[in-house]
């Protein structure tokens, strides 16, 4: 007779009628960071004294980790900026993993030392720890960072970890320093043995999501591949691809109506680095936050997420377009990256909505010149998509 | 490491996990190294092992734990029940021996 048994924390969440108020917490500890990276949308100087000045104290971090729990909650995720950047990290963490949270760190592994490699080897998160690559040789990655040393010691934090088994993930941003790296990237991946998939890619590049600088922005557009390059890096592995569109499009396709939040916002959230919480971490509306400093999560989650969650887009566009194309699900536009881009958060966004129809294309879903929302026999469709000859078209 | 386990001895749960409820449901989630695995990283109990579990307290020996369940599960197998369970979590370090 087993009297325990082994699960993930995956299915636990989904046993009928056990699911926790809130699943995960997203903590952005700081927006400092020790890198100064030519594209990122969040990032403060490590050494930013207002960012100092506001950041949530470790006691009102803790008093919100001991929220989570105390709602049902599995994970929290510690991002930046740089996480590790904060001088109480050490002590957050262990007051997560001692609540029972799982930890999941996004991180540039770059402050990775002794010490902290063998405490998440004794103290392990239970999640593989991601580390964004900015590029495989000093020079690309530090045409990226614009700091000089940041890769050997990024590689040490790698190395540190290996060495002590402990599970991390990497993953990278398309730039134009490192975009002839892929294959290198790919194949150092593959050696990690933590990882089943090639590494994520940011194809999109964000703008400033507080929309603080539009001298960034401008750079950061300027660094974009255009829709057609964006395909070609999304299908390079067009077999694994193929067939992931394959069970993804069969599952979700479909128009989504005027629900401005389909995804999983309004169910779990983001706290910044000064105590809002946000629907998710791409989005920083500030229309759309509730003051943790003064209020507690669990008001947030009976109160503020089912407002989010009902919200409605009223955009004529949006309505015309998006709302009736069955190619949502397959796009990347959403009420965080609309807002990064136009202020608003239901406009249509043209970078996404072509990338999706070449992808759409090149799946056999769409014919040159069809629109999403145009498309009347979209199940019989979906039910056609090729498995195996990406040259087959409708 | 720990004798076999017998009715005599006292059972506490590990520092190396902590034990959440959750719904109703135990939920272990390992805090050290080894305990669990990166796919299947918790643990949860069967209706058996949370009525026991919720006994072990680190002061009550496992044959106290088993006279008072014996009330309330009367004709049942506890004393098998019993070691059967702390046999188990004792192997996988998630209770421990209290000296």
């Amino acid at each position: 007779m087993g009297y325990v048994e082994r699960i993930s924390s995956d299915k636990f969440e989904r046993w009928p009628g056990k699911a926790s108020m809130l699943r995960r917490l997203d903590f952005e500890l700081t927006e400092r960071c020790n890198n100064n990276c030519i594209h990122c949308s969040i990032n403060l100087p490590a050494d930013d004294p207002s960012a100092l000045e506001r950041e949530l104290s470790a006691g009102e971090v803790r008093r919100m980790l001991t929220e989570v729990a105390a709602l049902g909650g599995m994970e929290a995720r510690f991002t930046g900026g740089e996480p590790l950047l904060r001088e109480d990290f050490e002590e957050l963490y262990l007051f997560a993993r001692r609540l029972g949270l799982k930890v999941m760190i996004f991180t540039n592994g770059r402050l990775i030392d002794r010490r902290l490699a063998d405490l998440f080897a004794k103290i392990p998160p239970l999640i593989p720890i991601e580390i964004t690559v900015y590029g495989m040789h000093s020079d690309s990655y530090e045409d990226v960072t614009r700091v000089k040393g940041s890769f050997a010691q990024f590689r040490r934090g790698l190395e540190l970890l290996r060495q002590r088994n402990v599970p991390f993930a990497i993953k990278t941003a398309l730039l134009p320093p490192n975009r002839e790296e892929i294959d290198e990237l790919e194949s150092f991946a593959a050696d990690i043995p933590w990882m089943d998939a090639p590494p994520q890619r940011v194809v999109f590049l964000e703008k400033r999501c507080r929309r603080d600088d539009p001298e960034k922005d401008r750079r950061i557009e300027a660094m974009r591949l255009s829709p057609e390059e964006a395909l070609a890096v999304i299908t390079r592995r067009a077999d694994r691809y193929r067939k992931e569109m394959y069970e993804f499009c069969g599952k979700f396709l479909g128009p989504p109506g005027d629900r401005l939040f389909p995804c999983g916002a309004g169910h779990g959230g983001s706290v910044d680095a000064y105590g809002r919480l946000e629907p998710c971490l791409g989005l920083r509306a500030p229309e759309l936050t509730y003051d943790l400093r003064n209020g507690s999560l669990k008001e947030a989650v009976l109160d503020f997420f089912p407002r989010v969650r009902v919200m409605r887009a009223s955009n004529a566009e949006y309505l015309r377009r998006c709302a009736r194309c069955f190619l949502k699900s397959l796009c990347d536009q959403c009420p965080a990256r609309s807002w990064n881009e136009t202020g608003a958060l239901d406009r249509p966004l043209e970078f996404q909505c072509s990338l999706t129809h070449l992808q759409a294309q090149w799946l056999g879903l769409l014919r040159p010149g069809e629109h999403g929302w145009e498309i009347e026999d979209w199940p019989s469709r979906i039910g056609h998509i090729p498995r195996e000859n990406p040259s087959c078209r409708l | 490491m720990t004798g076999p386990v017998s009715l005599e001895k006292i059972y506490a749960p590990s520092d190396d996990i902590v034990a959440r409820e959750i719904e109703g449901e135990i939920i272990i989630v390992p805090l050290t190294a080894g305990i669990g695995n990166i796919d299947d990283e918790l643990f949860t109990l069967n209706e058996t092992g949370r009525a026991v579990w919720k006994l072990l307290d680190g002061k009550k020996s496992l044959r106290q734990v088993t006279e008072e369940l014996s009330e309330a599960y009367e004709g049942a197998e506890i004393d098998q029940d019993v070691l059967g369970f702390v046999s188990e979590l004792a192997k996988r370090r998630i209770l421990v021996e209290v000296s």
